[in-house]
């Protein structure tokens, strides 16, 4: 059915925005692949595997900062613990990596490194089947999504919103931090998961792979938009927003609002889990730090500097404080907390809708 | 008035008895369906609340009949608006019973369910959604399947833009109905709240001091409306504007101190020592 | 073998001849040590010890060191270029020309080490007398019984008789008979402490006397229960000491998010500045008053207060007013302002933790039994987390400023109606709020470790507190944080410390679906969550 379809297209971005949409997607599926492998390194026009890795890492971000764009943003639900979410992902599809590490690891043993420096004979409960990617996969996805489901299920169901829900979300990822810093967890204790070698047959750190899962993250980064515009723009995001506005009225009106929360919230998680898993792949490492509470704060400056409640704020918000973080932390490193913090100060006090308000007002005021 | 007629609700079970043509002895009562059939639309008796040992309700008992108009008056701290929590649910009481029609138990049911039954609420503050427009508000409310796979994919169909615009007629609001409701004036917040009420089709509306800061032309707009939905409709209406109940009300109830003092024809009302003593003042 | 019995024989004598300690080592009985031959020199090795002199330590001392000599008729220990007489003491005016070895054949230094020992226990220095019973405990020859039971006869120090009563029965239970193996058994049951267990339970094991086994068993169950008692006190402090630091750390966010709603992200980092200010008096104090060391505390606690509370002000007035009424803004913004004052905190001092001493008084503690000691710091601690409550207390409910915060945080708007001028109760408020930060940082300096990175670890433990607690009302956060230091240490007994603090905040999440205002909140209609 090509009416509705298109319908829906139309519906989700103007003439002017598909146009960009595409630009970008050339840039990313063309443009970089091209610099990046057919262009001889010696040119001043090549793309380097830093860069790559660089930007697909930043794209990870973007799609977990969109994930809360879509709960923040548009429902008012601020989570300071979206990064277990991500991290879960991460670790998820780093069991799957570290099986397919096989015997070339240290010890020469089937079992990953760290299990044999601990003298386990074999692989914890939560290893099982990992050496299939689609469950790992799955797992990455899906065990993000069952932890919010529940969480989210008792939280919303009594009530709790605002400070002390951003309060316990904060103590949900802490708790889990600790818990995977012990060894005995199974999940490398404070070191975590490195040194990958394969994945579904490729050697992971040639040109070709980094290239591919540059791609799959843009690709994915692309669909998460759209995705997030459709829900938006639908009745269904018309609720969301009505529900951040005024809670009480909307379940007046009739609406359970706990599915509708409980649905983006878990919606939310699953894709921070998916944003994960494309994370690992690239940046080859995953540890509990990724599940510091550090972490999930900054989730939020990233969507705040954007613009929240409005998707591709929090894209730009993504790109902007994580390039500035991997500048300064390059050529400042001592004033990169600095600069974190005022952003965050600044941009609250001042830019209260971010980088796209400024955008907005600066467009209304030619 | 189009939009006291019952519409074909897309995929939610009837929930409705009154409409029905079937007489009331042949038919079968389900628990949760609405059956106002036998003359009284709201039923408490005996209820009583406190907070922290003070009494909000105290042995409140009202009845209010299928197509009635009440007005219930009393001075502040009567316990006006939690007995409309009560009657919403979003307050439990200590005590005493309330249905909704012969077979619905407030007391059982969740604020959504309790809406979803029948039963719309306008607040003391004009309560909107401030960042949608007039028309975006009416849409919300608008009586449909209300769940979250439906509204994934839910499209406005020609009958239901035409009730919404049939509605923005009525609150007058046809001309800012794509206007960010928060932009509204205070007595157009009150109209587009009163709209967004009727959208769901309720059986019993309460109405909390619906025409508190609107104009003299507003007010007298307000009464007229209330009129013509009683019948069809259940109204329980609290109001400080003498005036105004005087011109809609047959029966007024008077609260004071969590418990029903007076109920009566106005006049009679106005007259009642107590009330004076109370309330109205000599 | 011949030398065991003989030299058992020589500590039986000793023991039976058992008298008051003579005044004067017997000339006899060291000249036949250094002139005699074979058994007469164990038998004045016994008669040595027998006198109990202590002079007689120094003399066996100096035979086992090769430093006792014979010149002449006189017995003389020579120690460098010194030498002494060995029966008086006296040292001699000039080392003898002629000097012969006295040489001590393995035998014989068996029996000394023995003599040495036995004499140390009845030295009339107390702390001599500890070390031996000490040394002894660790394993004692059966010999040494009798020795031990005259010693113990003689003791009066609690400590060295409940050391030696244990090294009795134990030696009583190898040797004994049935008797007095079930006396010994008894007496453990009795005095023992959680050294006793060990030897009970190799009792239970090995010995065959069916009423001797009988008599371990209910002894032992008298040591767990004594054991038990001692640890369920351990445990009880411990709780309570957690749980006044956690007060301290909790007060102060409790009364500004109850004040204003606003929680203050960077609420650990003002604890921080209260401990790292007691490290500058502390240094302060070491460079200009080093005679005063101790006080410097005394000092650091107005300092760490006055410190927090100003940098909490500024906050105030410079961020956190423009953000009222936006809970979520003022949590990112008071997040920053963390990351700004650690890498502050960072440049200043360095990234490396920083030393802070505990003045005397608060070293050491109080030993219960040996397995339990409350040390001086955290009781301290206890003590001052109670002052500062009344203070607090006091400050809310008996002053003007206290009736202005408790105004407004009922009702702000009608507060500001009659008059009360709320932004300066806010900024004052807020200042008392990150003073109290300041004093819990001072507290913690004194037991745990200062650096940039303090605050991080108590800010979730002290939202958990708020959040648990409800706000409004002082008695929720003192239950809260008591009840969470109890449940952290009770938890930590039995899974350790890390599942422990995860048991804990899974539990307070629960807790929190059930009663979303907390332990104590104001109800009714006037406070919306």
């Amino acid at each position: 059915m090509t009416g509705p379809l298109t319908a829906t297209f139309a519906r989700l971005y103007g003439a002017s925005g598909w146009a960009a949409l595409s630009a970008i997607g050339f840039v990313l599926f063309v443009v970089f692949p091209a610099l990046n492998l057919a262009v001889s390194p010696d040119s001043a026009f090549h793309v380097s595997a830093y860069w790559i890795t660089l930007i697909g890492k930043i794209m990870c971000y973007a799609i977990v900062a969109l994930a809360m764009d879509l709960i923040w943003g548009y429902c008012g639900i601020l989570s300071l613990g979206h990064g277990l979410f991500f991290a879960l992902g991460g670790y998820g599809m780093g069991m799957y990596l570290m099986r397919q590490i096989g015997r070339d690891g240290q010890y020469r043993a089937e079992l990953p490194d760290f299990m044999v420096f601990l003298d386990w004979n074999a692989f914890p409960w939560q290893w099982w089947n990992t050496d299939q990617f689609w469950w790992a996969l799955l797992l990455a996805v899906a065990v993000p999504g069952l932890l919010a489901f529940v969480f989210g299920y008792f939280a919303f169901r009594s009530r709790i919103k605002g400070v002390y829900f951003s309060i316990i979300t904060q103590a949900l990822t802490f708790a889990a931090m600790l818990l995977f810093f012990r060894n005995e967890t199974g999940f490398g204790g404070n070191n975590g998961f490195t040194d990958f070698k394969r994945i579904l047959g490729y050697t992971i750190t040639t040109p070709e792979t980094r290239m591919v899962l540059f791609t799959l993250s843009g690709a994915v980064l692309l669909g998460t938009l759209l995705l997030g515009r459709y829900l938006v723009t639908s009745k269904f995001g018309r609720v969301l927003a009505a529900i951040r506005d005024a809670e009480q009225r909307v379940m007046f009106c009739g609406y359970n609002t706990l599915h509708y929360k409980l649905f983006i919230w878990t919606l939310s998680a699953v894709l921070c889990g998916f944003a994960g898993a494309l994370y690992v792949t690239q940046v080859g490492i995953i540890n509990p730090g990724e599940m510091s509470p550090a972490n999930s704060i900054e989730i939020a400056i990233w969507v705040a500097v954007g613009g929240r409640g409005t998707l591709i704020g929090a894209i730009i918000g993504a790109g902007v404080v994580n390039g500035a973080k991997s500048f300064f932390t390059q050529a400042f490193p001592e004033y990169w907390l600095y600069v974190l913090g005022l952003m965050f100060i600044l941009v609250t006090l001042f830019m209260p809708q971010g980088i796209v308000g400024l955008f907005n007002k600066w467009r209304s005021a030619k | 008035m189009a939009v006291g007629e019952m519409m074909t609700s897309t995929t939610a079970p009837p929930r409705d008895g009154v409409d029905d043509p079937i007489p009331s002895s042949s038919r079968l009562h389900t628990p949760g369906q609405l059956d106002a059939t036998h003359g009284v639309v709201l039923y408490l008796d005996n209820i009583s609340v406190s907070f922290d040992g003070f009494k909000a309700l105290n042995n409140l008992s009202l009845a209010i009949d299928t197509g009635e108009l009440r007005c219930v008056i009393g001075p502040n701290g009567a316990g006006k608006t939690t007995m409309m929590d009560v009657i919403t649910g979003k307050t439990r009481p200590d005590s005493g019973t309330a249905f909704f029609g012969q077979t619905i138990d407030l007391k059982q049911f969740s604020e959504v369910e309790i809406a979803q039954a029948g039963i719309g609420r306008k607040f003391q503050k004009p309560t909107i959604f401030e960042h949608h427009t007039v028309f975006e508000n009416l849409e919300l409310a608008m009586k449909a399947d209300k769940r979250v796979i439906k509204s994934l994919f839910a499209r406005l169909s020609g009958a239901e833009r035409d009730r919404i615009a049939e509605m923005l007629a009525l609150i007058r609001l046809t001309d800012s109905a794509q206007r960010v409701a928060g932009l509204l004036s205070h007595g157009q917040k009150q109209w587009l709240e009163i709209g967004m009420l009727l959208m769901q089709e309720p059986k019993l509306l309460l109405l909390d001091e619906p025409v508190a800061g609107m104009s003299d032309d507003e007010t007298e707009r307000t009464a007229e409306l209330f009129l013509t939905l009683a019948g069809k409709h259940s109204l329980v209406v609290v109001e400080h504007d003498m005036a105004f109940v005087e011109k809609i009300a047959r029966k007024v109830t008077v609260l004071h101190e969590g418990s029903v003092i007076a109920e009566g024809a106005m006049d009679e009302v106005q007259n009642d020592p107590r009330v004076i003593e109370v309330y109205l003042g000599r | 073998m011949r030398g065991k019995l003989t030299i058992t024989t020589v500590l039986l004598l000793a023991s039976a001849l058992f008298v008051c300690p003579a005044a004067a080592l017997d000339r006899a009985a060291v000249e036949k040590l250094a002139f005699g031959e074979g058994d007469e020199r164990l038998e004045a090795i016994g008669a040595l010890v027998t006198e109990g002199d202590p002079r007689a330590a120094i003399v066996l001392g100096a035979l086992g060191d090769g430093e006792l000599q014979t010149a002449s008729k006189r017995v003389i220990i020579v120690r460098g270029a010194e030498a002494t007489d060995a029966v008086t003491g006296e040292k001699l005016a000039s080392m003898p020309a002629e000097r012969e070895d006295i040489v001590a054949n393995n035998r014989l230094r068996g029996a000394v080490q023995g003599a040495l020992a036995a004499l140390k226990l009845i030295s009339p220095d107390r702390a001599i007398r500890f070390a031996a019973a000490k040394e002894l405990a660790g394993g004692a020859d059966a010999g040494m019984l009798p020795l031990v039971k005259k010693a113990l006869d003689k003791e009066s120090d609690a400590d060295i008789r409940t050391l030696l009563t244990h090294i009795a029965a134990s030696l009583e239970l190898k040797t004994g008979d049935v008797k007095t193996r079930l006396a010994a058994v008894r007496t453990l049951g009795l005095s023992g402490g959680h050294n006793a267990k060990p030897l009970l339970l190799s009792v239970l094991e090995s010995e065959t006397d069916a009423d001797v086994r009988l008599e371990a068993q209910t002894s032992l169950k008298q040591v767990d229960e004594r054991l038990l008692w001692g640890q369920r006190a351990g445990l009880l402090f411990a709780g309570i000491s957690l749980g006044s630091i956690l007060l301290l750390a909790a007060l102060g966010l409790a009364i500004t998010y109850g004040l204003m709603g606003v929680i203050n992200m960077a609420h650990g980092e003002l604890i921080m500045i209260g401990a790292y200010a007691t490290y500058v008096v502390q240094n302060l104090f070491r460079t200009h008053l080093p005679a005063a060391f101790d006080w410097y505390l005394l000092c650091a606690v107005p300092v760490a207060f006055a410190v927090s509370a100003l940098v909490g002000m500024v906050l105030e007035r410079t961020v956190i007013r423009w953000l009222y009424g936006r809970p979520l803004e003022t949590l990112l913004a008071t997040w920053g302002i963390s990351l700004v004052l650690i890498q502050t905190v960072r440049t200043i001092f360095g990234a490396q933790n920083v030393q802070v001493e505990n003045p005397a008084f608060m070293s050491g503690g109080i030993e219960l039994l040996a397995n339990v000691v409350l040390p001086w710091s955290r009781i301290v601690i206890v003590l001052f987390a109670g002052a500062v409550l009344a203070g607090v207390w006091l400050l809310l409910t008996r002053t003007r400023l206290g009736l202005f915060v408790r105004g407004v945080t009922q009702n702000r708007a009608m507060a500001s109606c009659v008059g009360v001028p709320t932004a300066r109760v806010d900024t004052l408020a807020f200042g008392l709020g990150s003073g109290i930060a300041g004093l819990a940082g001072c507290a913690l300096s004194q037991i745990g470790n200062v650096g940039p990175d303090l605050g991080q670890s108590y800010i979730v433990d002290s939202f958990m507190v708020v959040v648990l607690g409800g706000v409004g009302q002082l008695a929720g956060t003192v239950y809260a944080a008591l009840g969470l230091g109890f449940a952290n240490k009770l938890l930590e007994s039995w899974a350790g410390a890390v599942l422990a603090k995860i048991v804990v905040l899974v539990f307070i999440i629960i807790f929190i679906q059930k009663r979303p205002q907390g332990m104590f909140a104001l109800k009714g209609r006037s406070v919306e969550t």
